[in-house]
């Protein structure tokens, strides 16, 4: 009896599975994107991508089984299992948003030389030299400059009214690992603010990860004993925010509005608008263009992009330096890493400086990356790479 | 008082479960597939209501999820069938093991590391060899530490088999922290040499382990005379000790068998497949396995089925979440959920039954 139910479900497995296989054969020559997710919405990171996807999709007029976006994916074989299955449905284009998806998907663009792979956030793909894989990222630094800005402003309001002196303007930091990119963004962060209130000083304080709704909340609490009167993080929970609204301290949020959760203290929040990019590839793609192997977004370009700024809890004229600070830099006259700006143990940064050691840090022979009197952050690879300890950070732990 | 002390027994409970004699295998059967389309209505409805999706293009893009990509999918069918029968023998024993996740981890740590350290110092087949004997006796140990402190000191292994697992995470963690560069990734670049490979295609060697596998366990436990050691431990210790088996030597044994799967399990997922190991290599699938082997009544060849299905609901849902905007990776939890609340929930009705207070009168009168 067992032995004839076996064989009776295999053999239903296998003719819906044969039908299946049939119709998969019938799937028209319409464009199609695969979008690889490491998690679903409730991550605001991977919302990030999937509401730009969305809004493109309906920018562009494409039909709901153009765009397939399969959340969920870790980093492991299972993201190139997702790409090849995105693949035999019929997918032109396969984006993934995770770091740890890259070196996955490579070995899936080897094998498939007529599908793109674009890839967030990733190193490889300007020393790769696979024509079908290319990496993008966006110069979010430029943003948390500006999101400094608006946090020096409030440094100073604290000042003028007195409840701070000027020695005790103190930023607190929570940042998730010791990468590049964390670090080129809480520099650039404080540059922003110290640009509008020069006795500015940061601690910054490492979780070790990137989603830790507690030992964020914790990280903020222990800066604010520390006597931190200002909160910005990068890190992707309400951890921090909401330790900030509980103690009434003001919070420079990223990645998107906190602001309905902490009305009182958030101020603003800097992030990187995906929109512009997935519409550049799907436009190329369809035109039968090349894809750029490495694609920085700007704030000229409209990837790097600054909530409304919430006039409860900012200082007055938030707005109007940062509009000032946007023109320039768009103009290009202001430059967020410019070495006069900043020093590294007392002295002006090295123009010979490289940055550290490490399979993710290699560029080709001879780039300078720091000439014309700035560090050139997102120039020669779209990820960030700026990692230098400068004057008025202190580190509180680095073991991460 | 009294008079309503008196007539309470009388008035007996509104509902009665008591055991049900065996049920023949049709009748058996029959449940199931009751339950099984239950299942099916419930989940339709709730796809046409919540997710305000059409049900038969959704249960039609959960089919093609599952075989567009097809030997992928039976690779994981082998993984969870893998660690499964792995788990069976501690629990036909009521040994409970929950640190099947941890033993096939730390079978998947060991062979990152050998890979790491010995890849490219020996010739990769070489390395292969003992990136897999190190794996199975890692996960071998992992098994018997627990075994070894019941079997001697009565600790308890729930508890202990649970911690074993945060040990083998950490030890993981390790590994990232210390090989993993800045960015702590143990990945392909760094697991090169001694991948495990059959003509370029990595899935068929775990199937063929695993289908290998469910045979063997198959007759083990049913044909063997440890097999029957173990039933006997597993139904009492105290007849198992007065027929003259050692029981502490049964436990330890059974528990290394246990272990030593799971860490062979973890080789293939990092040396045959992966080609890189984080902390969640195993994805829980250490802790489904203990669902599928009771599901399937410590059945080698029924848990080949059971394996099939959760995989098939698993990569079935998730291929449908990414198709249709208003569902997604938790609304296809909640249709496994439902699907699984209906098949464990039979599993009920077939040993009890259920009826009310009156008919039990009835029944002991």
């Amino acid at each position: 009896m067992f032995k004839k139910t076996l064989a009776v479900l295999l053999v239903i497995a296998m003719a819906v599975g044969t039908l299946f296989a049939f119709t998969s054969c019938t799937t028209q020559d319409k464009f199609k994107i695969g979008v690889i997710c490491l998690h679903d919405r409730q991550s605001t990171y991977d919302n990030n991508f999937i509401t730009a996807v969305e809004n493109v999709k309906k920018a562009l007029n494409l039909e709901d089984d153009q765009v397939i976006v399969k959340t969920g994916i870790p980093e492991s074989n299972e993201c190139a299992v997702a790409a090849e299955e995105l693949i035999k449905e019929g997918c032109d284009i396969i984006f993934a948003d995770s770091f740890g998806h890259e070196e996955f998907l490579i070995d899936v663009a080897k094998k498939y030389p007529d599908v793109d792979f674009c890839h967030a956030t990733g190193t490889h793909a300007h020393t790769e030299g696979l024509a079908n894989f290319h990496n993008a990222f966006a110069a979010i630094y430029e943003g948390r400059y500006l999101a400094g800005i608006a946090a020096g402003l409030k440094l100073n309001e604290m000042i003028d009214a007195g409840t701070i002196t000027a020695d005790q303007a103190l930023i607190g930091y929570i940042g998730a690992f010791t990468y590049a990119e964390v670090i080129s963004g809480y520099t650039s962060f404080y540059l922003g603010a110290r640009s509008v209130c020069p006795t500015a000083t940061m601690k910054v304080q490492f979780t070790g990860s990137w989603y830790d709704e507690i030992a964020e909340k914790n990280a903020a609490n222990a800066l604010m004993d520390l006597g931190c009167v200002l909160i910005s993080q990068h890190a992707d929970s309400m951890g921090a925010p909401t330790a900030c609204e509980s103690r009434g301290v003001p919070n420079v949020s990223y990645n998107g509005s906190t602001v309905d959760s902490c009305p009182n203290t958030f101020i603003v929040a800097s992030r990187i608008n995906w929109e512009p990019y997935f519409k550049y590839i799907i436009e190329q793609k369809q035109a039968g263009k090349k894809i750029d192997t490495d694609w920085t977004g700007t704030i000229a370009t409209g990837s790097v992009v600054l909530t409304d700024i919430n006039n409860k809890a900012a200082a007055a004229g938030t707005k109007e330096a940062i509009d000032n600070a946007t023109a320039e830099l768009k103009a290009g006259t202001l430059h967020v890493y410019d070495i006069s700006k900043f020093t590294v143990e007392g002295k002006a940064l090295d123009e010979t400086h490289k940055p550290s050691e490490g399979t993710d840090n290699v560029f080709a022979e001879g780039t300078v990356i720091v000439k014309d009197g700035y560090f050139h952050e997102s120039e020669y690879r779209s990820a960030p790479y700026f990692d230098v300890t400068i004057d008025g950070i202190e580190l509180l732990n680095v073991k991460y | 008082m009294d008079k309503e002390a008196v007539k309470k027994p009388a008035k007996a409970p509104l509902l009665v479960v008591s055991k049900r004699d065996a049920l023949p295998l049709g009748k058996r059967i029959l449940i199931r597939a009751a339950a099984l389309v239950s299942a099916i209505i419930i989940c339709a409805l709730m796809i046409l209501i919540v997710g305000k999706a059409n049900p038969f293009l959704v249960f039609a893009a959960m089919f093609r999820g599952f075989f567009i990509n097809i030997l992928p999918s039976i690779y994981s069918v082998a993984i969870l069938l893998g660690i499964s029968l792995a788990v069976t023998p501690a629990f036909k024993m009521k040994f409970w093991n929950i640190g099947a996740e941890g033993q096939a981890l730390v079978g998947a740590l060991v062979t990152a590391v050998i890979m790491i350290v010995l890849g490219g110092k020996l010739p990769d087949p070489v390395v292969t060899v003992i990136m897999l004997l190190g794996a199975v006796i890692a996960g071998m140990l992992w098994g018997i530490i627990p075994a070894f402190f019941k079997a001697y000191w009565k600790t308890n292994e729930t508890l202990f088999t649970l911690m074993m697992n945060y040990i083998a995470i950490e030890g993981v963690n390790l590994l990232l922290e210390v090989c993993g560069g800045p960015s702590h990734v143990v990945g392909r670049s760094l697991l090169e040499h001694g991948r495990m490979a059959l003509f370029n295609e990595p899935y068929i060697i775990p199937i063929a382990v695993a289908a290998i596998l469910a045979v063997v366990m198959f007759f083990y436990l049913k044909q063997s005379k440890q097999g029957y050691e173990i039933s006997v431990v597993g139904e009492s210790e105290n007849t198992a000790k007065y027929i003259g088996i050692n029981v502490k030597k049964v436990v330890i044994r059974t528990m290394a068998i246990s272990g030593a799967i799971c860490g062979l399990i973890g080789f293939m997922i990092v040396g045959g497949v992966d080609y890189g190991i984080t902390t969640t290599t195993i994805g829980g699938r250490g802790f489904t396995a203990i669902m599928v082997s009771w599901l399937s009544k410590f059945n080698p060849f029924i848990m080949i089925l059971t394996s099939f299905m959760i995989v098939f609901l698993e990569k079935g849902a998730n291929s449908a979440a990414s198709k249709f905007s208003l569902i997604d990776t938790n609304f296809s939890n909640v249709l496994i959920g439902i699907i699984l609340f209906f098949l464990i929930g039979c599993e009920f009705f077939l040993e009890y039954k259920i009826h009310f207070g009156r008919s039990s009168k009835e029944v002991q009168k």
